[in-house]
């Protein structure tokens, strides 16, 4: 993970290390922490493909504004990332479009 | 819907201005509801590694992170009184009965009635128009605050920061912190709009400040690999040759707009007003917007900064305990005041001083 070793001010207090997919791989991340943040530091940048123009987004506010980071997580799409606490076995996928909905109960 | 919880005092946002209302709401004997869409509470204040100027009473020589502890521990302080529940966004007002409705994570709904309600919830990142602004790689100065001083997470090799007021200072320099080169930062206005403090520690590093540039492009396939630079005239036309700088994030410190969806939903009156930077609802001098039951505190109210939000959220918060008919510290209202007209004075302060003139009232006819 691409994460700060040595800063003059802060230090940075993970917690548990846990295991989640992203599009079928394998990563790591710090549980609680938010979906995004994981991803960023494990070099993945893009996160949904547009419905129209096909472009890619990544985040941009990274405080739950601006939709820009919406992916699927556990089946469910437009998940705002920047705000979702990570947690162990999480299956987190690029989202490519709308997204569909899972109409059947969880 | 099945679940409604009670509560004396509702606070929409647990930034500066809403730990500050609930403290101060709370120390009067009221019951607070903080309601946060982040997965912790302190706003923008956990982000800032920069200690705060003025006075003892808006914590100088405190850093900003740090000032987010202090006011946590003033609301641990006050026992049960205060409820923060995290990770929780209001998603609506409903004016005809007072209900808000709010929703934990993605799945979890209800509703609040509270008698009485600060809305607290901050401001959002402004963006401009040039090529290729939505590929990963442009990020909000917050967003790029969030990975390195919340998460520890490095940004990115090499960024070009765009806007060279307080936050594009601010954060360059905390990118130096954190250890990622910063290669410029541009700004379209011939002076630089942040304080001198923090651009004299930026030149300091010899991260290069150019004024009267532009970005006008960004370059990529999938994510961001350069900014197009251009300079700018005294009419803000293009000139010279553009120049491309390699880097793969580009900052965008161009300002913030109010947050503003609950105020409208509420019915509340509202006003565009440049200085504030966007729509921002009437105010009298205790806070309260034209709903009688709603007041404002922090960027909410107009974007200013985060001393101004702390003195304006004790002020909502004692003026809504007081309309709640409980005992407030008689005294602390002029107080407030008087801190918040020196946070405004001299000429850093006169566009707020501009802004707030056209959007305080006498008072509300009852």
């Amino acid at each position: 993970m691409e994460l700060i070793q040595k800063h003059p001010i802060l230090e940075f207090h993970h917690g548990k290390e846990v295991t989640f997919s992203f599009d079928g791989k394998e990563l790591k991340g710090y549980e609680g922490e938010p979906i995004a943040m994981a991803l960023h530091a494990n070099g993945v940048h893009i996160y949904r493909i547009t419905p129209e123009m096909k472009r890619p987004r990544g985040f941009f506010c990274a405080i739950g504004k601006c939709s820009s980071c919406f992916m699927v997580v556990d089946g469910v799409p437009n998940v705002r990332t920047c705000v979702t606490p990570l947690a162990a076995g999480m299956k987190v996928e690029t989202q490519h479009g709308k997204g569909l909905v899972p109409l059947e109960a969880k | 819907m099945k679940k409604t919880i009670e509560t004396d005092l509702l606070v929409v946002g647990g930034g500066a201005a809403g730990l500050c209302a609930a403290a101060e709401a709370a120390g009067a004997g009221a019951k607070v509801t903080v309601i946060e869409s982040d997965l912790h509470a302190g706003g923008q204040l956990v982000k800032q590694t920069h200690k705060f100027f003025g006075s003892k009473d808006e914590y100088a020589g405190t850093r900003g992170y740090k000032i987010a502890g202090i006011l946590l521990d003033e609301i641990a302080g006050l026992g049960d009184k205060v409820e923060i529940r995290t990770n929780t966004t209001v998603t609506g007002y409903y004016p005809e009965d007072g209900i808000y409705t709010a929703m934990r994570g993605e799945d979890e709904y209800y509703r609040i009635k509270a008698k009485k309600a600060v809305i607290a919830t901050g401001a959002q990142e402004r963006l401009i128009p040039f090529p290729n602004n939505d590929l990963p790689g442009v990020y909000g100065a917050g967003a790029v605050q969030t990975l390195m001083n919340v998460y520890g997470v490095v940004p990115g090799k090499k960024v070009v920061m765009v806007g060279a007021g307080n936050i594009g200072l601010i954060v360059s320099y905390q990118l130096k912190q954190a250890g990622v080169e910063v290669a410029a930062v541009v700004e379209a206005m011939p002076k630089i709009g942040g304080y001198w403090v923090h651009a004299a520690k930026i030149r300091r590093l010899g991260i290069p400040i150019l004024l009267r540039h532009t970005i006008i492009e960004a370059t990529g396939e999938k994510t961001i690999d350069g900014a197009v630079i251009q300079e700018l005239d005294d009419k803000f036309q293009l000139i010279g040759e553009p120049r491309r700088i390699d880097c793969d994030v580009i900052c965008m410190a161009v300002g913030l707009t109010p947050t503003t969806e609950l105020f409208w939903q509420a019915g509340a009156k509202m006003q565009y007003c440049p200085q504030l930077c966007g729509h921002v609802p009437f105010r009298d001098k205790t806070m309260r917007t034209s709903n009688p039951d709603i007041w404002v505190a922090g960027d909410a109210s107009g974007i200013e900064e985060a001393s101004a939000a702390m003195v304006e959220g004790r002020i909502a918060g004692y003026s809504a305990a007081k309309s709640l008919g409980l005992k407030v510290r008689e005294g602390s209202f002029d107080e407030y005041w008087t801190r918040l007209d020196h946070l405004r004075a001299g000429e850093v302060g006169e566009k707020i001083r501009g802004g707030i003139c056209q959007v305080l009232v006498d008072g509300w006819e009852a």
